[in-house]
C-alpha cells in the first residue's frame, strides 16, 4: 500500500461532516498554520514540498505563490479552480464530493498565506450538486470559527464563496476563469499581465487547482521537507489519478508516483487490468490533451526502461516517444478501440470548447474535426493525413491560450504513433465501417490472460 | 414587472454581496442560473430583466448567455437528457446509449418529444469518465448507463410527470 | 526640466530603433516602416484592449533583452508584447514567422466567402492585402463554408457576418465611443458572431465608425452599397464645421459626385488624428447624410500612403527615378534591341492596310 495523504480518510463514515472530519484530525493544519506560522513561512513550506500544480501544467505551486504582487492597499484573492473539464479527469469532483472539509481547510491555510480575505471556488456548472456540499462545509467551518472575522483570534478574516460556471471547458484556463468570475465570456486574457499582478477585478490573484490546495493540508501537517521525501525526483508527494476507459476498476486513486505504469494498470489495488480479458492497445495518461501512447511505449520508454507514473517518467522521450502527467486523467483503450474514432471525438470536443477568440484555434479545430470525421467514415485520402499534421502544427504554439496546443497534441500523437491505422482507414473505406483495426503492431507486451 | 420570485430576488442580493462594490457583473452567471432554474429557459425578456437587476446593458447578458453551453435560449423538455459523447464515454459505449435513447423516445439528438416531456442532447465531457456512459439529468448525473438503466430512467421521469400532473 | 527617459534599443529584422519603454514590438516596427511592420488585422492603436486575437502579427523573438538574451520559445503577438532593451526580433527574416503567418491567412480565409467581386470592401480590404502578401495560392479546405442567419443593423450599417474575422474592433469601438453598446460577440468558437441578439439598429451618433475600423467587408456603409468600386472613386480631403465631430473627412468622389464619406486614414489603415490632436472619429451625420460636394470645403486630393489597390491611380507618392538611362547603364546609351519592321512579316510601313482587299494575309506583306 502506498502512502495516502489526501484520500486516507475518504471512506470514513460521515467524513463529509465537520464533526467527523475534525475528530479524524481535521483542521489541525489550519490551526498550526494560523497560530504558529507566518504567511511567508507557509509559502516556504509549500516551496520546500516541491508541490507541482495538479491541474495539468505542473507548475511549482510555491513559486506561483511567491509571484503574487503586494501593492499597498489593494486586496488580493485566491481562486480555487474547480472547473475540472479535461476529458478523463474527475479527481477534483471526488475530492469535493467526499472530502469537502479537506479543501476548505486547504483554502483557509492558502488564503492566509496569500493574504486573501475573499476566496472563490469556481466550480464547473455541470457539477450542480457539489456547491451544496461545499456550502454546507463552509457553513460548518464558519460556525466553528474557522471562517469569518478574526479567525482563531489571529485578526485574519476570510470568507469563501462558491461560484458556478455554466458549461465551458475553456474556463479551466486561469485567465478565462477570471473573466468568467467577473461575469464575462470565458475568453482567455492575453498575457502579460499575469494574474499574480492583475487578476480578478485587476487585483493580484492566484488561481490553484482543487487538488493542489487540498495538498497544502498534509504539507503543513507533516512539513514541506517530509512531503518532498514522498515520491521521486521533482514528482513529490502524492497525486490523484482518475482512471477510466476499458479497465476493470475505473475510479480515483491516490498514488505516490513511484509506481510503474504497468502496475497501475494491472494491479488489483488500482485499475485491475483490462476489462473483459482484452488486451491493452493505447493509453492517454494525463487527460485528453496529452499525447496518446501505444501500449509498447506506455509500459516501457523508448530506451526500454520501465515507465513510472510520475511527471519525469511519463514525459521521458518528449513528444516523440513520451507523453505527460497532465491532470492525471488516465484513459485506457483496449484492442477493440479505434484510434481514429477516439481522436475524432477529442477533436470534436476541442472544436466545441474553443472560445473563438483567436483565429488558429477557432478555425483550425473545426477543420481538424471535419477531416477526422471524413477519415473515420472511410472517405479520407492519404493527403488528408498529411494535411491534419500540417494543421495541428500551425495551431500549436500560435494561439492565445493552451487550448490550441491541447487540441493539436492528441492529433499529432495519434498520427505519430498510429499512422498505419489512419492509412488502413483510407485504404479500406468499407471495411473500416464494420470493424476496427485492432491491436496491430502495438502488441500488448503482456500475454492474453487464460 | 417582476420576473423572478421574491426568494429568487433575495438570493440575487445575497450573491451580489459576495463581490466588491461596483463589481455586480460578477453575479451574472449565478443569477442567470437562478433565472433559468425558475423559468426553465432564458428568454430575451428574462435576460433583459437580469440586465436591469445587475445594471448591465442587455448585450452584456446576451454575450454571456450565448457563450456557456448550459444556458437554454430556447425552451426544453421537462426532462433534459444530456448524454456525454466524448472519448472516454465513447470508448465505453456512449454511441449505443445515444442510439437507444433516440429509439426509445422516437426523437433525434437536439429534439423534444411532442408531449414536451423529454429533450435529448449530446454534450461534451462532464467529468464522470470513470462511471461511463453517463448523462446529466437536472442537477444530478446518471452514471453506468445501460439500456436497462435508460428504460428505468425514462419510466421514472414519466411517473414523476404523472404525479405532477 | 523633465528627466530624460531612457530609451530601449530594439532590433527588428536587423534594423535597430530606439523606442520608449512600454512600446510594443509592432509599434516599434511601424517606426521602421515598410515590410518590417507586421500586418495587423485585429490590433487598432486607437482602441484600448484591441489586439492579440488574429495572430497575423506573430513574430519571433530571437533574444529577449540584453539582460536575458534567451530567445522566446513561441512566436509572440507583436501587437501585445512590449519591447525590452536589447531585444532582437525577426519578422520578415524568420522562416518560422512566414510559415505561421501563411497558416493564419489560411485559417482566416477558411470560412471567408471570397465574394470580393460583390463586396464593397474590395480594393481597400486588409484581408485581400494580407492574402496577397502572405497567403498561399490556394486553400486546402474542401468543406462547406460557415453561414449565419442574417441580422439587420438598421438603415446605415450593413452586416455580412460570413466575411467577419472576429477582430472585435467594432465591439471596442462601440464600447469606447458610444455610451450604450447594443452589438457584441455572441455564441462561441467557430459559431461566434457579431450580432445584437434581438433585432436592434445601431444608431448611436458615432456608431458609423465601426465601418471604418472593420478590416474586411463585414460592416459596410449602406448608403454606398453597390454604388461604385472604391478604385474608381477619388479620395479628397475635406472638412465642414460639424457641431458633433471634428468634421475632417475623406470624400470618395467621382467627378462632382460624392459617393462615400469616411474618416481619414493613415498608412496602416487606421483613422488619423484630427487637427485637434484627437482621433478623427466622425459622426453619422457627416458620414451618411452629407453627400453633396457643397456640404464640404474640399482641401486637396488625399495622399494615399497605404500600399493597396486603393492607392492605384494616385501617383503622389510614386518615386520617379532621377537618373537617366545612360547613368543607370554605366554610360552606355540605350540602343534599340530590334527593328521590328525588319523581322515582322505582317507589319511593314510600306504597305497601306486600307488598300488591301479583304482580310490581310501574310502573302499581302510578302509581295513587295
Amino acid at each position: 500500500m502506498s502512502v495516502k495523504l489526501l484520500l486516507e480518510k475518504a471512506h470514513v463514515e460521515g467524513i463529509r461532516t465537520y464533526e467527523v472530519y475534525r475528530r479524524e484530525g481535521g483542521y489541525r493544519a489550519a490551526e498550526k498554520a494560523l497560530k504558529t506560522m507566518s504567511p511567508e513561512a507557509i509559502v516556504d513550506e509549500v516551496k520546500k514540498s516541491g508541490l507541482r500544480g495538479r491541474g495539468g501544467a505542473g507548475f511549482p505551486t510555491g513559486m506561483k505563490w511567491s509571484f503574487i504582487a503586494k501593492p499597498e492597499g489593494v486586496p488580493r484573492h485566491l481562486v480555487c479552480n474547480a472547473d475540472e473539464s479535461e476529458p478523463g479527469t474527475f479527481k477534483d469532483r471526488y475530492l469535493m464530493e467526499f472530502l469537502p472539509h479537506l479543501l476548505i481547510e486547504g483554502l483557509i491555510i492558502s488564503s492566509f498565506a496569500l493574504g486573501s480575505n475573499a476566496t472563490y471556488i469556481y466550480i464547473r456548472g455541470e457539477y450542480a450538486w457539489i456547491p451544496d456540499i461545499l456550502e454546507q462545509a463552509i457553513n460548518e467551518a464558519k460556525a466553528n470559527g474557522w471562517l469569518g472575522k478574526n479567525i482563531l483570534g489571529t485578526g485574519f478574516d476570510l470568507e469563501i464563496y462558491v461560484q458556478r460556471g455554466a458549461g465551458a471547458y475553456i474556463c479551466g484556463e486561469e485567465t478565462a476563469l477570471i473573466e468568467s468570475l467577473e461575469g464575462k465570456r470565458g475568453n482567455p486574457r492575453i498575457k502579460p499581465p499575469f494574474p499574480a499582478v492583475k487578476g480578478v477585478w485587476d487585483r493580484p490573484t492566484v488561481v490553484n487547482n482543487v487538488e493542489s490546495l487540498a495538498a497544502v493540508v498534509p504539507i503543513i501537517n507533516i512539513g514541506g521537507d517530509e512531503y518532498a521525501k514522498i515520491g521521486v525526483g521533482k514528482s513529490t508527494g502524492t497525486k490523484l489519478i482518475s482512471a477510466c476507459g476499458n479497465i476493470n476498476k475505473p475510479g480515483v486513486y491516490e498514488i505516490d508516483m513511484t509506481i510503474s505504469v504497468e502496475d497501475f494498470i494491472y494491479s488489483d489495488e488500482y485499475c485491475g487490468g483490462i476489462k473483459n480479458g482484452k488486451r491493452l492497445k493505447a493509453c492517454i495518461p494525463g487527460g485528453s490533451s496529452v499525447p496518446i501512447l501505444p501500449a509498447n511505449l506506455l509500459l516501457k520508454t523508448a530506451k526500454g526502461e520501465t515507465r513510472y507514473m510520475n511527471y519525469e517518467s511519463l514525459s521521458d522521450g518528449g513528444f516523440a516517444t513520451g507523453s505527460m502527467m497532465g491532470s492525471g486523467g488516465f484513459i485506457v483503450l483496449d484492442e477493440d478501440q479505434c484510434v481514429v474514432k477516439n481522436t475524432f471525438t477529442l477533436a470534436r470536443f476541442y472544436r466545441h470548447e474553443s472560445c473563438g477568440q483567436c483565429s488558429p484555434c477557432r478555425e483550425g479545430t473545426g477543420w481538424m474535426e471535419k477531416i477526422l470525421k471524413k477519415i473515420d467514415s472511410g472517405k479520407g485520402s492519404m493527403t488528408d493525413i498529411d494535411l491534419l499534421w500540417d494543421i495541428q502544427r500551425k495551431i500549436e504554439g500560435n494561439t492565445i491560450c493552451p487550448l490550441g496546443d491541447a487540441a493539436a497534441w492528441p492529433i499529432a500523437a495519434a498520427i505519430r504513433h498510429f499512422r498505419d491505422e489512419f492509412e488502413w482507414h483510407v485504404k479500406n473505406p468499407e471495411e473500416c465501417l464494420v470493424r476496427n483495426y485492432g491491436l496491430a503492431g502495438y502488441a500488448d507486451p503482456r500475454p492474453i490472460p487464460a | 414587472m417582476k420576473v423572478l420570485t421574491e426568494a429568487g430576488l433575495n438570493k440575487v442580493k445575497e450573491i451580489v454581496a459576495r463581490y466588491p462594490e461596483g463589481k455586480q457583473k460578477s453575479a451574472l452567471i449565478p443569477v442567470l442560473h437562478l433565472a433559468q432554474d425558475e423559468k426553465g429557459w432564458l428568454s430575451a425578456d428574462t435576460m433583459d430583466y437580469v440586465a436591469s437587476l445587475l445594471q448591465l446593458e442587455p448585450i452584456e447578458v446576451y454575450e454571456v448567455a450565448t457563450f456557456y453551453s448550459m444556458f437554454h435560449l430556447k425552451p426544453v423538455g421537462t426532462y433534459l437528457f444530456e448524454v456525454c459523447q466524448t472519448g472516454p464515454c465513447m470508448v465505453s459505449g456512449a454511441d449505443d446509449i445515444i442510439n437507444y435513447i433516440q429509439q426509445r423516445l422516437g426523437i433525434n439528438v437536439g429534439e423534444t418529444t411532442p408531449d414536451g416531456l423529454f429533450t435529448l442532447k449530446t454534450v461534451e465531457c462532464l467529468g464522470a469518465c470513470g462511471y461511463a456512459p453517463m448523462m446529466q439529468l437536472g442537477k444530478h448525473y446518471r452514471e453506468h448507463l445501460t439500456k436497462q438503466r435508460v428504460d428505468e430512467i425514462i419510466e421514472e421521469c414519466r411517473l414523476k410527470a404523472g404525479v405532477l400532473n | 526640466m523633465a528627466e530624460e527617459k531612457k530609451l530601449f534599443k530594439v532590433t527588428i529584422d536587423n534594423i535597430t530603433v530606439e523606442v520608449e519603454p512600454g512600446t510594443t514590438i509592432l509599434n516599434a516596427a511601424r517606426m521602421v516602416g515598410g515590410e518590417v511592420a507586421p500586418p495587423a488585422m485585429c490590433y487598432y492603436s486607437k482602441l484600448k484592449g484591441s489586439g492579440g486575437k488574429c495572430r497575423t502579427c506573430l513574430v519571433e523573438v530571437a533574444a529577449g533583452s540584453t539582460a536575458d538574451p534567451r530567445p522566446m520559445p513561441k512566436l509572440v503577438a507583436s501587437c501585445r508584447t512590449t519591447v525590452m532593451d536589447g531585444m532582437i526580433v525577426k519578422n520578415i527574416t524568420s522562416d518560422r514567422v512566414h510559415d505561421a503567418r501563411a497558416g493564419v491567412v489560411e485559417f482566416l480565409l477558411l470560412n471567408h466567402p471570397l465574394d470580393c467581386p460583390i463586396c464593397d470592401q474590395a480594393g481597400e480590404c486588409h484581408l485581400q492585402d494580407l492574402s496577397y502578401e502572405h497567403g498561399k495560392e490556394a486553400t486546402r479546405y474542401e468543406f462547406g463554408k460557415r453561414t449565419f442567419k442574417k441580422h439587420d443593423l438598421g438603415e446605415f450599417i450593413q452586416l455580412h457576418m460570413t466575411r467577419c474575422i472576429l477582430c472585435y474592433r467594432c465591439v471596442f469601438t462601440a464600447e469606447q465611443l458610444t455610451n450604450k453598446r447594443v452589438h457584441g460577440v455572441l455564441d462561441r468558437g467557430d459559431h461566434a458572431e457579431i450580432a445584437t441578439y434581438i433585432e436592434k439598429s445601431l444608431d448611436n451618433d458615432f456608431i458609423g465608425n465601426v465601418i471604418d475600423v472593420c478590416p474586411v467587408g463585414a460592416l459596410t456603409d449602406k448608403t454606398f452599397r453597390f454604388k461604385n468600386r472604391v478604385w474608381f472613386t477619388k479620395p479628397m480631403d475635406a472638412h465642414r464645421d460639424c457641431p458633433t465631430c471634428c468634421g475632417e473627412v475623406q470624400l470618395w468622389m467621382r467627378g462632382e459626385e460624392v459617393f462615400r464619406v469616411t474618416a481619414r486614414k493613415d498608412e496602416w489603415g487606421e483613422i488619423k488624428e484630427a487637427s485637434d490632436g484627437k482621433t478623427g472619429w466622425i459622426c453619422n451625420t457627416c458620414r451618411f447624410e452629407k453627400k453633396d460636394a457643397k456640404d464640404w470645403v474640399i482641401e486637396h486630393p488625399t495622399h494615399v500612403a497605404r500600399h493597396s489597390v486603393i492607392s492605384a491611380n494616385h501617383y503622389e507618392k510614386m518615386v520617379k527615378p532621377t537618373e537617366t538611362m545612360p547613368e543607370v547603364m554605366n554610360g552606355r546609351a540605350p540602343k534599340l534591341l530590334m527593328d521590328i519592321h525588319s523581322v515582322s512579316q505582317v507589319n511593314k510601313p510600306t504597305i497601306n492596310l486600307s488598300q488591301i482587299e479583304g482580310p490581310a494575309h501574310s502573302d499581302d506583306f510578302n509581295k513587295g
